[in-house]
Parts: C-alpha cells; sequence; structure tokens
C-alpha cells in the first residue's frame, strides 16, 4: 500500500512538473534561437546581457538557426512552441511567414524609432523584405582566397574563381545553388542587370550549370559556413566562397595569409522572427526584447564583436572599433563604400519561386 | 499420448496444459471434467487466456510506448507522402469548378471559376493559407509561390472596387454597427448585447436572420464566414468589425441578381432597397481580367492544369517525384534526363552500403578471430580498444578522417614524404566515394565485430584440432570447420551494418562531396530546407520498404534464425 501511494505520488509530481515545464517557461524566462558560435556571442554581449541586467528577464540560447524552419513547423503542428525569438536569414523569413509560422510585425509600433526621430519603417527602408522580419544584419557571401597562393597577381574579380589557368588549385563553393549561379552566368559574359531575366528561362540555368562544369573536378563543396575558412587555412584551396564574417574571423584573428575578394558579394540579411502561437504574456516579451534588441545602439554594438553591418540607417554611423582587437570596424563591413563598388542583393523572391526547381536541376548535375 | 501429433515447440510428450487440450479435443467418451466440473477444456482454456494476458500486460507499457512514440510517429509522417487536402481545402470552390474544365482543351477555366477563385483566395489570404498552399504547389510548378503570394495582396484591390462604390453610394455601409443588426437574427444581438467583453466569456456566436438567408443567400454565406474568422480566430469583437471586402461583393452579386429586397424589413431594409437600385449602375468588375492584371501566368494553361492535377485528396505525385517521374498529361512520365537524381542515389545507397558491409567483413573477422582466441586478459584489453572509437562522438570522428584524409593531410603527407606519389599529384581521399567508404567502415566496425566476436566465442576450440587431427589442412579446418559456424555472426553483423549504413547522412554529409551522398542526405534536405515533406516522406518510404524487402529476401536465403548475436 506504502509502495501504492509513493508510486502515486511520484507520478503526480513527474505529470506536474511536466506540466509547468510543458508551457516551456518559468514566468521570467525566454529562449532565443541564433546559430550559435562567434555569432550567438556577438548577440550575447551586444543584445543579451544588456537586456537581462535592465530587465532580470532570464535568456536561453539554443543554436538551432539552421534548421529553424523545419522544426518550427514541427512544433506549430505539435501545438507547443517552445522558442520566444527565432535568429534566421531572410529567406527563411519569408518562407516563415508564407507558411503562417512568423507573426507579422508592425515596424512602426513595435520597433524603436532612431535617435533622431526617423520612423522604424524609414530607418531600416528596404531591409524589411517581409512583414515578419527584423533585420539585424547586413553579411555578405563573399570569397577569400590565400595569399600565398596566388603568385604576383592577387584576383580582383570574381571570375578569377573560373580561371583555374591563372589560379590553380581548388576552389570551396556552397553545394546549392544560390550564388553560384549568379556568378557563372556574370562569368559568361551576362550583364548584372539581366542575370534573374537569364536565370529564369531552361536554357539560362543549363548555361550556368555548363560555366561551373569548366570547374566541376576542382571545386571542394561546402555545406557549412565554417568549411571554407578551415579549407583555406589548411592549404586546401587555393579561394572559396563564405560569409564574409568568417573570413573577417580567418584573417584578423587567427592571422593567416588570407585575404578578401569583395568582387560580386552577395548581400543577405539576417534578423528576428517572433513565432505564432505564443501565450499573451510571452508574446509581450518577446517585442520588448525585440524592441531593445534593434534599437540604433543595439545594433552598432554588435558590430563591435563581428564584422557584419548593422541593418539600421542610423546605426551605420555609431559602429566602431572591435571589442578586443581595437582595429576599426567600419572598412571590414561588407556595405563599406570601398568594398561595396560591385554588389548583388540577393532575390528573395526570384529564389522563393526557383529554389525548388533550381535546386532539383543543380543537386542532379552535382551527382552526374 | 502417442495419438498426439504436436509440431515444433510442442514436442513434448509429458503433461503440457497443450497437450492435455488435445487429449480432451480427442476423448471420444464425452468431455473431460475438471475438480470443480466444467469441462477441463474451457477450465483449461480460461487458465491459459489468464496466463497470456498476465504476459500480456507486462509487455503492454512497452507496447503501448513504442506504439506511441515510434510507431505512430513514424506513420504519420510516412503518410504525408500521398497527403494532399490543402489543395481542395484552400481552393473548395476552385476544384469543384475545376472538375468539369478540360485541361486539354487549350483554353482557361470560364469567368465563374475565376470569381469562385476570387472568393477561395480571399478568404485564403485573411486566414494566411494562400502563401502557404504557394509552397506546396510551387514544388509542382515553378512560380507558383509568388503567383499566390501576390494574388493574396491583388484581391483585396478586386474587392474594393464593389465596396468602394456601395460606401460612396451610401455612408450606411460603412459601418459595423450597420451590418450587423442588418444580417444578424434577433436573438444573437440580444445575447451580443448581454455579453461582457472584458469578462473572459466566449463570445456569442453569429447567427443569421433567416430571411436575410433566403433573399441574400451569398452575403449571408460570405458574412457568416466572416463573423466566424472574426469571433473564433481573430477573436474580435464583432461589433467593432467591420466587413471583409469581399462581403460587399457577394452584396452586389446577390442584389445584381434580382434579390427580392422588398420583402425584407427590419433595420437597414431601407438602405438595401436603394442600394439595390443603385447597383445596376455600379462598375462591374471582371474577375478573370482582373486576375490576369494581378499576374498574367492566370491566363497561362500551365497553372491551372497543375491546380486541377493536384485537386484530389490524395496525390502519387510524391511517389512519382522520388522515383524521378511526374505527373503528366497522360499520365506518369520520366522526368527530363537533367532532373533525375533520385534512382541514382538509391542504387549509390545499396552498392555502397553493401561495399561498407564487405569492407567491415574483411577487416572485421580477423579481429573477431585474434578477440575469441587470446587469453580473456589480452582480449578484454583488445576490446576496449575495438570499443573506444564506439564511445566517441561521431562528429569527431569524421572530423578526425578529414584531418587524416584531406590532400593536405596526415596520410597524403606521408606518402609525400615516403617518396610514393608525387606533391603534385596527390591522392584524392575525401569529398568522394572513397572517403565516404573509409569513413563509414570505420565508423561501423564495431557493430561487426561485436557480434562476430561473441559468436566465434562459443565456437569450440577443440573442432579445429579434431579436423586437424584428423588430417585436415590448416585451411580446410578453417573453411570447412571453422568458418561454418562464424557465418551467423557474420549474417548478423551485416544485417546491422548494412541497415546502419543504408540509413546514414552526417558522415556523407561531411565527407561525401558530390560522388559520395546518400538518399538519406536528400531527404534530410527536404526535410529541413525545402520543407517539402511529402516529398521527403515519400523517399523515407520507399527506403523503408527496401530495406524490409532487403529482410525478407534475406530471411528467405539465409535464414534469419541463422542469425545469432552472441552465445
Amino acid at each position: 500500500m506504502k509502495l501504492t501511494k509513493t508510486l502515486m505520488a511520484s507520478t503526480a509530481l513527474t505529470v506536474a512538473a511536466g506540466m509547468a515545464t510543458a508551457d516551456g517557461h518559468m514566468a521570467n524566462e525566454m529562449t532565443i534561437v541564433s546559430w550559435g558560435g562567434a555569432y550567438s556571442n556577438s548577440q550575447q554581449k551586444a543584445y543579451h546581457d544588456p537586456y537581462m541586467e535592465k530587465t532580470g528577464v532570464n535568456i536561453i540560447n539554443d543554436s538551432s538557426s539552421s534548421e529553424a524552419v523545419a522544426k518550427l513547423r514541427a512544433m506549430n503542428e505539435a501545438g507547443n512552441v517552445t522558442w520566444d525569438v527565432v535568429d534566421v536569414v531572410a529567406a527563411d523569413a519569408i518562407r516563415l511567414c508564407d507558411e503562417g509560422l512568423a507573426m507579422e510585425i508592425d515596424p512602426d509600433e513595435m520597433l524603436a524609432a532612431a535617435p533622431d526621430g526617423t520612423s522604424a519603417e524609414d530607418d531600416f527602408g528596404d531591409l524589411l523584405v517581409s512583414d515578419c522580419f527584423i533585420p539585424q544584419i547586413v553579411y555578405s557571401t563573399t570569397f577569400g582566397y590565400r595569399t600565398d597562393m596566388v603568385g604576383d597577381t592577387p584576383p580582383t574579380s570574381v571570375c578569377a574563381v573560373f580561371d583555374t589557368e591563372a589560379y590553380p588549385g581548388k576552389r570551396a563553393l556552397e553545394k546549392n545553388p544560390i550564388n553560384n549561379m549568379e556568378w557563372a552566368l556574370l562569368c559568361d559574359g551576362v550583364a548584372k542587370d539581366e542575370v534573374y531575366d537569364v536565370l529564369e528561362t531552361e536554357e539560362g540555368q543549363q548555361q550556368a550549370l555548363d560555366k561551373l562544369a569548366t570547374i566541376k573536378d576542382d571545386v571542394i563543396w561546402w555545406s557549412a559556413g565554417a568549411d571554407t575558412p578551415q579549407l583555406l587555412a589548411d592549404g586546401e584551396i587555393v579561394m572559396g566562397s563564405t560569409y564574409n564574417g568568417r573570413l573577417f574571423s580567418v584573417i584578423e584573428e587567427q592571422n593567416q595569409p588570407v585575404a578578401m575578394l569583395w568582387d560580386a558579394q552577395v548581400f543577405d540579411l539576417d534578423g528576428w522572427i517572433i513565432p505564432t502561437g505564443l501565450s499573451d504574456e510571452r508574446k509581450a516579451r518577446a517585442l520588448d526584447y525585440i524592441m531593445f534588441a534593434t534599437d540604433t545602439q543595439r545594433l552598432a554594438d554588435q558590430a563591435k564583436y563581428i564584422s557584419y553591418g548593422p541593418a539600421r540607417a542610423s546605426s551605420a554611423p555609431l559602429v566602431s572599433t572591435h571589442a578586443d582587437l581595437g582595429i576599426d570596424m567600419a572598412p571590414h563591413m561588407p556595405t563599406d563604400p570601398e568594398n561595396a563598388k560591385n554588389t548583388f542583393l540577393y532575390n528573395y523572391e526570384f529564389w522563393a519561386d526557383y529554389r525548388d526547381d533550381i535546386d532539383a536541376k543543380f543537386q542532379a548535375w552535382l551527382a552526374q | 499420448m502417442s495419438d498426439n501429433t504436436a509440431t515444433g515447440p510442442d514436442q513434448f510428450t509429458g503433461a503440457t496444459p497443450d497437450n492435455a487440450l488435445r487429449a480432451a479435443d480427442n476423448a471420444d467418451h464425452g468431455p473431460m471434467l475438471a475438480a470443480d466440473g466444467t469441462p477441463l477444456k474451457k477450465s483449461l482454456n480460461r487458465a491459459l487466456r489468464r496466463q497470456k494476458l498476465r504476459a500480456l500486460m507486462l509487455i503492454a507499457p512497452l507496447l503501448v510506448f513504442i506504439l506511441v512514440a515510434f510507431i505512430a510517429p513514424i506513420a504519420d509522417m510516412l503518410f504525408r507522402s500521398v497527403e494532399n487536402q490543402i489543395v481542395a481545402d484552400t481552393l473548395p470552390r476552385t476544384t469543384d469548378g475545376l472538375a468539369a474544365w478540360d485541361s486539354t482543351s487549350g483554353e482557361i477555366p470560364p469567368p465563374e471559376l475565376f470569381e469562385g477563385l476570387y472568393k477561395d483566395i480571399f478568404i485564403a489570404s485573411e486566414r494566411k493559407l494562400h502563401t502557404r498552399l504557394g509552397s506546396r504547389l510551387n514544388y509542382e510548378l515553378t512560380g507558383v509561390s509568388s503567383l499566390f503570394r501576390k494574388s493574396g495582396r491583388g484581391v483585396e484591390d478586386i474587392g474594393e472596387v464593389y465596396q468602394d462604390q456601395f460606401e460612396d453610394f451610401n455612408e450606411f455601409w460603412k459601418d459595423a454597427e450597420n451590418w450587423n443588426p442588418l444580417m444578424g437574427s434577433a436573438e444573437w444581438l440580444e445575447d451580443m448585447a448581454g455579453w461582457d467583453e472584458k469578462s473572459g466569456d466566449r463570445q456569442p456566436a453569429f447567427e443569421i436572420r433567416d430571411e436575410v438567408a433566403s433573399v441574400l443567400p451569398e452575403t449571408a454565406a460570405m458574412y457568416e464566414t466572416f463573423a466566424e474568422f472574426v469571433q473564433f480566430e481573430d477573436e474580435d469583437n464583432l461589433l467593432k468589425e467591420d466587413p471583409w471586402a469581399i462581403v460587399y461583393s457577394a452584396l452586389y452579386a446577390d442584389l445584381s441578381a434580382g434579390a427580392d429586397v422588398a420583402s425584407l424589413s427590419g433595420p437597414g431594409s431601407a438602405e438595401l432597397q436603394e442600394a439595390a437600385v443603385a447597383v445596376a449602375d455600379f462598375e462591374t468588375v471582371d474577375y478573370s481580367a482582373a486576375f490576369e492584371e494581378i499576374d498574367k501566368d492566370w491566363h497561362s494553361i500551365e497553372v491551372w492544369q497543375t491546380i486541377q492535377t493536384y485537386s484530389p485528396a490524395y496525390t502519387s505525385g510524391y511517389f512519382l517525384n522520388a522515383v524521378d517521374m511526374k505527373k503528366g498529361p497522360d499520365g506518369p512520365e520520366m522526368r527530363p534526363e537533367n532532373e533525375r537524381l533520385y534512382i541514382k542515389l538509391f542504387i549509390r545507397t545499396m552498392i555502397m552500403s553493401l561495399v561498407i558491409t564487405g569492407s567491415c567483413i574483411l577487416l572485421g573477422y580477423p579481429v573477431a578471430w585474434i578477440l575469441a582466441n587470446l587469453p580473456a586478459r589480452t582480449a578484454n584489453l583488445l576490446m576496449i580498444l575495438v570499443l573506444l572509437p564506439f564511445w566517441t562522438s561521431l562528429l569527431v570522428r569524421t572530423s578526425a578522417w578529414k584531418v587524416m584524409l584531406q590532400q593536405q593531410g596526415v596520410i597524403n603527407d606521408t606518402l609525400v614524404w615516403l617518396g610514393v606519389v608525387a606533391d603534385d599529384s596527390r591522392l584524392a581521399l575525401i569529398n568522394n566515394q572513397t572517403g565516404t567508404i573509409i569513413a563509414m567502415t570505420h565508423i561501423l566496425l564495431p557493430f561487426m565485430i561485436l557480434p562476430l566476436y561473441s559468436v566465434m566465442k562459443t565456437i569450440p576450440p577443440t573442432y579445429l584440432r579434431a579436423a586437424k587431427s584428423l588430417g585436415a589442412t590448416d585451411w580446410t579446418a578453417f573453411w570447412r570447420v571453422y568458418f561454418p559456424q562464424s557465418v551467423p555472426g557474420i549474417g548478423a553483423g551485416s544485417i546491422l551494418v548494412f541497415i546502419l549504413a543504408i540509413g546514414y547522412y552526417i558522415t556523407p554529409e561531411l565527407v561525401g562531396g558530390t560522388t559520395g551522398t546518400f538518399i538519406s542526405n536528400r531527404i534530410a534536405y527536404h526535410i529541413s530546407s525545402s520543407l517539402n515533406w511529402g516529398l521527403a516522406a515519400a523517399l523515407g518510404a520507399i527506403l523503408l520498404a527496401v530495406v524490409l524487402g532487403l529482410y525478407w529476401a534475406y530471411d528467405k536465403i539465409v535464414g534469419i534464425d541463422n542469425v545469432k548475436l552472441g552465445g
């Protein structure tokens, strides 16, 4: 009898504990999802720490951004969303918004205005690419090369990637058609403003794949952003594409013989979304955090820890020096005029439509 | 009891319950009775049933757990490979209308269908479902995603044509406070008046006025949809919400069809009668042209064919896609050459898993043999060496292989230093099939060694000695005496390794490059990146079927009884 009682009591306790945590959150806690590594670290220092100090809310980090879309969909179907704020790239934010998994944001009401009074909507400007998305940083996908492997003529154009005679050695490209197709067409003589018109057609897609085929044997295809920096550091490749912040860290923090090739860098955005299906209390807290973490000063602060450009126009003049290295960060920003002479902006609408189709062709081409 | 023709495990000739039952059956002199007078058969049956029930109760927690936590989710996931209700659920009017449309006629659907489409998309966009459907159909036809996104914004403009005209004609039509008394039943209005918004009570559900429903059927239906959405999806106070633009479109349609508004009385009837006269002069909307203005793709046959093809609630489309086919106008057809991928990947996955299993046997057999024949102490020490990598993280081991195998890596450096290969022709050992085979063989080796070892441990060494003493050479003794006894271990190890290999995905992703990736990498891609869960489920279902098929074939050829994991 005693045993039964003990068993019943402990079961009851377990169930109660389960119910308490099923809500996911003790009174003063929120889960913020991001990419992990140096990037999360910069957010911790620029946003989370000051916010926790200011409000006493405890922030729990989760590094699941790379699979955020799938996980949010699964959570939503299960009716138990455990995340409060999620950091995703703009393309994923658009997808989440389309699927009804992210909340719509009214920038003027929910985001802080710039110090000079400019409304948030104008301050973010064109970077508000989706109704659900609050941009945080501008990053770029661009090339880095080994300075000791390119001889006396370091590359100045993205087309050096396709020139295996002048620059022999392996190259690293992302195992994904996005960006690669654009660069291939650009280096196959297509004018920059016609790239997407060409890429819409079967022939254009084939043209890009044919151009990529000329270097197929010399390419190592990466799927994690950390691959290219590692391959560069090991001397496995002569050049490779990755996110500019990763290259900054190889060049400035690890002092490897690597340099940036900013030509034809592709701008992309990363920012926050708030999942749908939060309780009112959690939603209010998430909005409060977003209001704090995306104001002008906070966005400028993040650039102290990582070389990504703040998404607000009003933050750019406030970008200062690196917190540890003390170097001036402005010249390392992808948006710096010196670096941004020839740039692409990730074409969200095009890739939302064509990604499945072109990816199928690209993967079939890769497997040949 | 010699007449008991018991077989299999029942070959006991003693007084087992089964045999007693048979005896009871065979008795031709009336039923044998138990002590309490009931027939023995019945009484024994009851005892057996109780036993079986108790056994079932004992395993019930595990059974329920497996059903709930394992079988049900897998079944649910696999079921997505045929599910397709989203199209008909989101576009009910359109799919109904399309059933009668002949897709081979070369004509786009008639204008009435565009009106249905307008209603469907308007309601879907209020519910934020239109973009979800767009993503779904974009898997089948490129461009549908943005088509639906654009249309979701565009339908608002279509609706405003009538809304503006009604509101310009009479301010009356602008406000929720005029609409609700017109549309709602008296009881509902009373309930609403008595409802305290702040009390947290449920808002009284909207009820349409019967007279309105019979005179203005379309308006009533649309208003009900609107009311339900406001009250229970948005959870706003209906009394304060102005109607959707589409309600005005429906009102226009009713009035211009000659609704008998004169028969209506009560609030708003005067305004309604005025409006009924005025609509004759209203500017009308050509829905077909309006949609063409939103996007000219609405006048492309292909879009309509796609919607029609994917109207049914269940589709074979995902499975066709998973075997490089697609639904064409005349039934399933192969995809163009440059989009075929999955069959190739399935075959590659099979072949490479077989190669990996083979190399695990080659490397694992001698190791297991040594382990089984060494004195226990040494064997235990070596066993730890076998198990050590087993306890190390998979990612760590895979990354270690990267360091070893890359062109500037340890192996190539050593080979160059030894002068075996030239510096400019280093071996490509990674980012291809070789890399996948090497790394996966290493990772899966313990799964081969352990069953082999436990089987070999039970083979008495005296057999080999006996064979040799009878004149067998070392090879004959091994091949004719030892090896056949170790086959169950090989069988068990091979099944383990092969089935694990076939579903592997992290290692091929990291070291496989383009030629060493498996079908599971594509499944993972469709689950986490493209969100095409239907296709992922179809690929997974095929993979599961292949594994079960191979298991069945193995049972037929080798016999699953011949598999031993130990003693």
